[in-house]
This record gives structure tokens, C-alpha cells and sequence, in this order.
């Protein structure tokens, strides 16, 4: 499978966008070369703002710019961008419905060197939270692409989580991504296995091992984490087995907290994998990590089997 | 307008706010009545505005970064004519389209969602920014608070403002000296002030917040610096114009008694044009 960067193709799409609309303006806390700003600050120097190592300034900053009728674009790593100014998100973009895009990127486990501070466990949860926010959280660099794209078209606070490392293309090139559809990836009839982000392509392989012993497995990409519709995920539940979350983020307020919730009172078994209410830590790989915290396919087919 | 006409219009402000918050309910005159000659002379004399047309692109912009005193603001947004006078007497009630906290999508003429102390001053300099990318004249106005000065981030924004050159943003200080709890010197002091804005980089000029011909004459002469922000710090009375209220912390956000409130009624009917 071809791998991509997903920050390397939101900064691309960055550019593009910049080119297409002159609203865009980008803000960065001193991490544009991690976060793939940097190229749009070269090409668009007067619509790039370097705000200093000041996150919360930072976002307030950026919904003042969107109230000239301006769309911002904040980058840090998700940790940052979530957790430290959580307040002004809330606060000064969120309450008024600003047009201020938050990019949560080195999200997850994905900053494996850095340890527990920079790793967000809790990301999705804190943004689900907040009433007016919009959660995406793209597969793979061609989903991100289109994500941004959406995000774009669609006036208000949205929240998107990247992943640092290099992933497999996954979403279908033709497919257009609408804000809220769950895309189902390969279709089965025993057990369906809804994924976000990075665990997408862990599930695909879990699907293609389960196959192999005789257990029809569908995989559904959740790339919109809110706004959910509740019918959506129980349709592709219904008449299965079970059904198993998997995410790369805390199963608190992220994927497992969707899906339990849109399935109450179905009666559907529902296994969560994900990292059980603890921080992360460092590891000189970013796969220790996932298989550290029960974050693979292997793991997968074992709870699968189970149900 | 003349000097004394827009004093009047203070006075006049300092009373819709008293009959907004009425008596037996709690309210923010401390800070709202030390800011009201500020806000007579941006309202009445210095903004461009248009009460019909809010939206207006060129408009100048005032954001209270002191959100809890935004019924200085609402009282002088319903003597412009932004919304219907009656809307004044609905303050803070169930529905209203005055929140206790400024919401700008309630509310004709409140620009950004302010009430969280610190964040006003970053919002003010990002529309700055923005006005000077679409290369307008429009002017950004931002009260802060000197309680306010205690949170880290309108140091960040000093910081932001600074290096941005966003000389058109002027901020005013509303420096009353006393914060909910206190003055300011006892329970957390912020002090000093005028330096700390000059070592970021800010031109400061300090005047006497209740002498409306100097608050004219420098919002007039300030405007004329250029390639750095600017900010007023202006020496208030916390509750200035409600006897019992001044420099009484406890009208930070306190409740008149009926006599109270009748007293202020009098005191500033006397004043004012109503």
C-alpha cells in the first residue's frame, strides 16, 4: 500500500486553498515546520501569522481575524491546540460559531519520542464537548485532504485531527467526504468494526485475518466524530454479532463513546479498544506504542472472536 | 458634540444602567460606571458607526475585554438606537438579547463573545489584523480591566500587538484599583502598569477617566501614532456617580436596595438629560 503524510498534505491543500481563496489566513505557534505551515507561510507571508509560543493568544487571535470575515486556520500539536486554550475555544470561538479551523496535529500516540505532554489521549473528547464544534478526524492523507476541503465549505468551528507518522492511502480517491457520513470501507455480515483515524488501516487487516476464518467482517471509517446522526451507526450495526470500536485515543469521549451511545437499548454487543483512562508515554517507535497500548489488528481479531 | 453634552450622555449611561439592573438584583456597576465617560466619548464622539447598519465593514469596533461591565455598553447601544429601548428592561432574563456576558450574535453592536477576563485584548488585535490586511481605516477599541492584568494571556496580546504594529488598536485601561475582592494593591496588584506597557512596546498615555475633555483630546491625539498600539490608562472611581457605589468593592457586582436605587435614580436624573 502506497504510505502518506498526513500533515505533508494538509500543508499542500493549505497552499492550494490559500491560492483558490484570499480569506485564508494561517496561524502557528512556533511549530509551522512540524505542522507543514511552513509552506504556506513561504508562499502567503501577509496571511501567515507567527503568534510566538502563546497558544491561547493564538486562538483568540485567529477569531478575531475571523470576525473581518476571514477563515483562520490555528496549528499547533493537538495537545496544544485542544487542551491549553480550551477556554478561548470555547469562549471566544465556539459560543459565537466563529469560522476558526483548530488542527490538532501529532495527534494520539504519534509523537512517540515525546512522552506523555506531547501526546493527546483526550483531544476528540474535549472538542466533542463543546456545543457548536465540529470533529473530524481524517484516515489518511487523502482524507485529509478532502477534510480540510470540507471544512473549508462549511461556516463554523471545526476541529481535525492529524497523525505525525506516514499512513496507507485508505479513502477512496473518487469518494467525495461529507461532514457526518461513516464510510464503510468493505462490507460483511457477522461483526462490524467502526475505526478512527489511524486505526482504520488496523482494522482493514483485522478484516482481511477474520476473513480468513470464516467471520464476514465490515469496517467502517467514523472520520466525523460530531456531528454524529444516531440511525447512521445503528444501521450498520443492526443484525450483526457485535461490534468493536477501535481508536488511538482515550475510550472516554472519543469513538467508543459514539458508538455505545448512538447503539443504547439496541441490544448489540459492543467491545471498545482503545487506551483505557491513562497517559501515554515515550517509546523510540510509534508502532511500540500502538502495540504497547493493544492499538492492532492482532488485537482486533482476538476481541473479535471473542464476541 | 460638546464636552457637556457628552457628559450628559455619560450620566445618562450611568442611569439606563442603574434602571437596567434595578434594585434587589445584582449587577456590575462598579466597573461599568468607572468605564462610562470612556464609553460616552467613543460612542458619542470618536467611533464611526451606524446603529442601522451594525454590520457595517468600515465601522470602528469596541470590544469590552472587561466583559462583566458590558451594561456600560449595552446602555449606550440602546441610547444609539441598535435595538429597540424596551430590550434595556429585559437585562439578563430568560431569553433576552442581553446576556449577562457580551454575545455578539445576540446582541446588534456587540462585536466578539467576551466575559472570559483576558481574552478581549487577543480578539481586539486579531480584527486589527484583519482590518489591516483588507487595508481599512476602521479603528479597533478595547477596554480592559486592571483585575485583568493578572491574566497571562493580555500579555501574550501585548506581546502579538506589538510586534504586529497594530496601530490601530487602542486599548483603555480602566484602571478603577479595585478588583471583586479588594483593591487591587492588597489582593493581587498589578502594579506597575504604565511601564510594563511601554517595556511591550505599547505608546502610554495615562489621564483622568472622568475629565470628559481629557479623554477627547487624547482618543483625538492617539490616533496619530503610528507603527506601534497605543493605550489609555485611565484613572476611574470604581461605582463613579452612584455615591454608595464608589469605591466600594462590594458593587463589583452588587444589588441596590430599593432606596439605594431610588437615590441613584435622583442623584443622576439631576445630572443627566432624562
Amino acid at each position: 500500500m502506497k504510505m502518506q503524510n498526513q500533515r505533508t498534505a494538509y500543508g499542500k491543500t493549505l497552499v492550494e486553498l490559500g491560492r483558490e481563496n484570499e480569506r485564508i489566513v494561517v496561524l502557528d505557534a512556533d511549530l509551522s515546520k512540524s505542522t507543514m505551515t511552513c509552506l504556506f507561510e513561504q508562499e502567503f507571508p501577509d496571511r501567515y501569522f507567527e503568534m510566538g509560543i502563546a497558544e491561547a493568544d493564538m486562538i483568540s487571535f485567529a477569531a478575531g481575524l475571523s470576525l473581518t470575515d476571514r477563515i483562520a486556520f490555528v496549528n499547533s500539536f493537538a495537545v496544544f491546540s485542544t487542551g491549553r486554550p480550551y477556554d478561548q475555544i470555547r469562549q471566544g470561538v465556539a459560543i459565537g460559531k466563529l469560522n476558526v479551523k483548530i488542527i490538532g496535529s501529532s495527534a494520539g500516540l504519534s509523537d512517540f519520542g515525546d512522552g506523555a505532554t506531547h501526546q493527546s489521549v483526550e483531544d476528540v473528547a474535549i472538542m466533542r464537548a463543546i456545543p457548536n464544534m465540529t470533529v473530524l478526524v481524517p484516515c489518511d492523507a487523502i482524507e485529509t485532504v478532502k477534510a480540510v476541503r470540507a471544512a473549508v465549505e462549511y461556516n463554523g468551528p471545526v476541529y481535525i485531527r492529524i497523525c505525525r507518522n506516514d499512513v496507507p492511502d485508505i479513502f477512496p480517491e473518487d469518494e467525495e467526504f461529507v461532514i457526518g457520513k461513516p464510510y464503510v470501507l468493505r462490507d460483511g455480515s457477522d461483526i462490524t468494526i467502526f475505526a478512527m483515524g489511524r486505526m482504520v488501516c488496523e482494522a482493514l487487516a483485522a478484516a482481511d485475518r477474520l476473513g480468513e476464518q470464516g467471520i464476514s467482517t465490515r469496517v467502517v471509517n467514523v472520520s466525523t466524530l460530531k456531528p454524529v446522526d444516531d440511525n447512521s451507526i445503528i444501521k450498520l450495526a443492526e443484525g450483526m454479532k457485535g461490534v468493536i470500536t477501535v481508536e488511538e485515543h482515550s475510550i472516554i469521549g472519543g469513538l467508543a463513546s459514539v458508538v455505545t451511545y448512538a447503539l443504547r437499548g439496541k441490544g448489540i454487543p459492543v467491545e471498545t479498544i482503545g487506551i483505557n483512562d491513562e497517559f501515554g508515554q515515550s517509546a523510540n517507535t510509534y508502532d511500540a506504542l500502538l502495540k504497547h497500548y493493544g492499538l492492532t489488528a492482532d488485537n482486533i481479531v482476538e476481541r473479535a472472536k471473542a464476541l | 458634540m460638546t464636552i457637556q453634552q457628552l457628559e450628559r450622555k455619560a450620566q445618562e449611561i450611568r442611569l439606563t444602567i442603574v434602571k437596567m439592573v434595578g434594585p434587589g438584583k445584582a449587577g456590575h456597576f462598579g466597573g461599568s460606571c468607572s468605564i462610562a465617560d470612556v464609553v460616552a466619548a467613543l460612542y458619542f464622539h470618536k467611533m464611526r458607526h451606524d446603529p442601522k447598519n451594525p454590520k457595517w465593514p468600515e465601522r470602528d469596533r469596541l470590544i469590552f475585554s472587561k466583559g462583566h461591565a458590558a451594561i456600560a455598553q449595552y446602555a449606550a447601544l440602546g441610547i444609539c438606537g441598535y435595538f429597540p429601548e424596551k430590550e434595556l428592561w429585559n437585562l439578563k432574563e430568560l431569553g433576552s438579547i442581553l446576556q449577562g456576558h457580551p454575545d455578539m450574535n445576540k446582541t446588534p453592536g456587540i462585536e466578539a463573545n467576551t466575559g472570559s477576563l483576558g481574552q478581549g485584548l487577543s480578539i481586539s488585535c486579531g480584527i486589527a489584523a484583519g482590518l489591516k490586511l483588507d487595508k481599512s481605516s476602521a479603528r479597533v477599541y478595547c477596554i480592559v480591566g486592571d483585575g485583568e492584568l493578572a491574566e497571562g494571556q493580555i500579555w501574550e496580546a501585548a506581546m502579538a500587538a506589538s510586534y504586529y504594529k497594530l496601530d490601530n488598536l487602542l486599548a483603555i485601561l480602566d484602571h478603577n484599583k479595585l478588583q471583586a475582592t479588594g483593591p487591587i494593591a492588597d489582593r493581587f496588584d498589578t502594579r506597575p502598569i504604565r511601564e510594563k506597557w511601554e517595556a511591550f512596546g505599547w505608546h502610554t498615555v495615562e489621564i483622568d477617566g472622568h475629565n470628559m475633555k481629557e479623554i477627547v483630546e487624547t482618543l483625538d491625539s492617539i490616533e496619530k501614532v503610528k507603527g506601534k498600539p497605543s493605550i489609555i490608562i485611565a484613572h476611574t472611581v470604581k461605582g463613579k456617580g452612584i455615591p454608595f457605589a464608589e469605591n466600594n468593592a462590594a458593587f463589583h457586582n452588587g444589588a441596590m436596595t430599593q432606596e439605594q436605587f431610588e437615590t441613584a435614580c435622583g442623584i443622576l436624573s439631576e445630572q443627566g438629560v432624562m
